[in-house]
């Protein structure tokens, strides 16, 4: 299985220097990618997800930010260490990005054929005509009326949604081999996410991209992913398939996180769970499980040390004393 | 507590802004944002208002609160028709109808402390004359309602900026708890929440209501958080309400082709679930409400639109015990 393996991220830490102190925003991130495969990343605002994914396009503003550690193998190279330069031939070309806020990422000032044609006439060569072309032609996958015509217009003469398919289309129209959303969604209302998702789903399943699918709603997840990550205060604290893991949550902070999610398809039962306490400040923070302090099963261990990733099933792992002890 | 007692009664109420126009332009034009909306709160119970962006649900909210002269209808807290009190009267029918709004960092003022914040409901009404409270007892009160609302009352010489979105949350209901009041108008309190502290604040409203009786306005663009707090459910659409049910009834059958809709995109934490459903995808955007329309405001991205639907509005229509639907394809005369 791992010829398969088209990203590898081993051990990533981000630091970024704040006033306060330094600030691990990702503290050992692992994680792998296969071809074709869609990765959900999950956590609470302050987690370190979409930081994890700016580390691995390299694009961490230097200074306050730096890469403390790691590697994020991308077909056998170190994305971290590759020359500035050549990470522009891969960035937007074999690794591409949609961003939550379709307005903020697009140039306000160009018309969308400027824009898609740039990247058409950079990464692939075409000529200005063919970029074109090939432009309409992506933006009429992405279920765009007239393309023809709407091609020609500025970002602000297009509602959220319709942005959002502008922004999938371009960030496609290179054949990516790895496609990183975050929080694609969020900003669009629920029938309209719907239809965002349903088109991500079905281009990138034709074009064979993996995707990267950063997000805080477990519902998008379940329907989305094949394998997920939980990231709690920077790390990692469980993954594994999708399915197994909503089955059968081993570690308490995921297994509270699918429990306090109010649930459209049960009937409102009389109190919610609730994890208690609040997430904790990134801030110099010690070497200890940082949800030790919101959780029942805490035991002395975890205030002293983070806990290493066990295995707990097929290709599932979980970073808690729980299961590490057991070995 | 009664259970039928309307606590309060909006009867076609509509709030329309002023677009443009003025001096050269002959013509004014309107967003009409919400245009004939009507709907009761019994006392105690909580009615959930959901909808896409753009549908109305917050200006309902402040038309009711009279934080927006409502262009027409009326709004009937305990009988009493707020749209037509002077001001003065206002500010004391006012008391009993406090505001939770979305944003924690806005809503509460960076230069006071917590406790300053949460006192000044009080403060204001007693410098009316319309509350009597002695310095001591007004701090006595803050101290309480920090605690019910769960948060120390050591806290109450801290500024916002020193707590977190939850806690800055549940300052925003102490304060609006200040006053006793009857009624809480919610407007997407848990909106800008994490997960975990959503499930948080979401218990907190349902322990307040069982102790101090207390009766919602929830607005919520979340299907799920609505159907866990609500005893009924209206569901708007473009200035209107398309829906009105008992949430679990809603859930279960809902008849609206909207609601259907609606349901039907709302993911759901389960991926076993998840992959054996079938969406409705709507087509196009939820349009701009800037003209009153001649036929159902769904019209346009309607699956199930008849030829009749371009040519009339429908009317809320009682189609079982405790279920209003809109749509023409439940009025017997429609088919």
């Amino acid at each position: 299985m791992t010829d398969d393996v088209i990203l590898q991220v081993k051990g990533l830490r981000t630091y970024f220097s704040t006033d306060e102190g330094i600030v691990k925003a990702v503290d050992g991130v692992s994680f792998d990618l296969r071809k074709g495969e869609t990765l959900g990343i999950v956590g609470e605002s302050g987690s370190g997800k979409s930081v994890t994914n700016l580390s691995v396009i390299n694009m961490i503003p230097s200074p306050p930010g730096r890469i403390a550690g790691g590697e994020v193998l991308f077909m056998g190279r170190d994305m971290l260490k590759i020359p500035a330069r050549e990470i522009r031939e891969i960035r937007g070309n074999k690794i591409s990005m949609v961003f939550q806020d379709p307005m903020t990422s697009l140039n306000p000032f160009l018309r969308v054929s400027t824009q898609m044609i740039e990247t058409l006439v950079l990464h692939q060569g075409l000529d200005k005509k063919a970029a074109k072309e090939k432009a309409i032609e992506m933006l009429k996958l992405a279920g765009i009326p007239a393309p023809e015509k709407r091609i020609d217009q500025y970002p602000h003469q297009f509602s959220g949604g319709m942005r959002q398919r502008v922004m999938i289309a371009m960030s496609l129209s290179c054949n990516p081999e790895i496609l990183i959303a975050d929080e694609p969604t969020s900003a669009l209302d629920v029938t309209i996410q719907a239809q965002i998702l349903e088109l991500m789903k079905e281009m990138t399943a034709r074009l064979g991209t993996a995707v990267i699918l950063i997000t805080h709603s477990l519902g998008v997840v379940a329907g989305m992913c094949d394998t997920l990550c939980v990231m709690y205060a920077g790390r990692v604290v469980e993954r594994g398939p999708t399915g197994a893991v909503f089955e059968d949550p081993k570690h308490p902070y995921t297994q509270g996180l699918i429990k306090s999610v109010p649930r459209l398809d049960k009937a409102s039962s009389d109190r919610l769970f609730s994890i208690r306490g609040q997430p904790p400040n990134v801030i110099d923070l010690p070497d200890c499980c940082p949800f030790y302090p919101r959780c029942d099963k805490a035991k002395d261990i975890c205030k002293r040390k983070y806990p290493p990733a066990t295995e707990s099933g097929p290709g599932r792992s979980v970073s808690c004393w729980l299961y590490a002890e057991a070995r | 507590m009664t259970e039928n007692e309307i606590l309060l009664d909006v009867r076609d109420l509509k709030m329309h802004f002023p677009m443009g126009g003025g001096f050269l332009k002959s013509k004014k034009s309107y967003i009409y944002a919400v245009d004939g909306v009507n709907f009761q709160i019994r006392k105690g119970e909580t009615l959930g208002l959901v909808g896409e962006s753009g549908c109305g649900k917050s200006t309902t909210a402040r038309a009711v609160a009279q934080l927006h002269k409502p262009t027409g209808g009326q709004v009937l807290l305990k009988g009493q028709d707020l749209t037509k009190l002077r001001p003065s009267e206002l500010v004391v029918a006012r008391k009993n109808m406090q505001m939770v709004f979305q944003d924690p960092y806005a809503s509460l003022n960076p230069r006071m402390t917590s406790g300053d914040i949460i006192a000044e409901p009080m403060r204001i009404y007693q410098r009316r004359g319309v509350l009597s409270m002695t310095k001591k007892e007004t701090e006595e009160r803050v101290e309480q309602l920090m605690e019910k609302v769960g948060l120390s009352r050591f806290f109450k010489n801290r500024y916002p900026h020193e707590f977190s979105g939850g806690q800055r949350q549940r300052i925003g209901i102490a304060r609006a708890l200040a006053l006793r009041p009857e009624l809480m108008l919610c407007d997407e309190p848990v909106s800008a929440l994490d997960v975990s502290i959503q499930a948080q604040i979401l218990n907190l409203f349902k322990d307040l209501q069982n102790e101090f009786g207390l009766t919602y306005l929830f607005i919520a663009h979340d299907l799920a958080v609505i159907q866990y707090i609500s005893t009924r459910v209206a569901v708007m659409y473009l200035g209107l309400v398309a829906e009105i049910s008992g949430s679990a009834d809603l859930y279960k059958k809902p008849l609206h082709p909207y609601t259907q809709a609606l349901l039907s995109a709302a993911p759901i934490p389960d991926p076993k679930i998840e992959q054996e459903r079938k969406r409705i995808i709507l087509t196009g955007d939820v349009p701009s409400p800037d003209k009153q329309r001649v036929g159902c405001n769904f019209y346009d991205r309607c699956w199930k639109r008849m030829d009749k639907c371009a040519k009339a509005v429908p009317q809320l229509k009682e189609i079982e015990e405790n279920h209003q639907v809109a749509c023409f394809l439940y009025h017997d005369e429609g088919k």
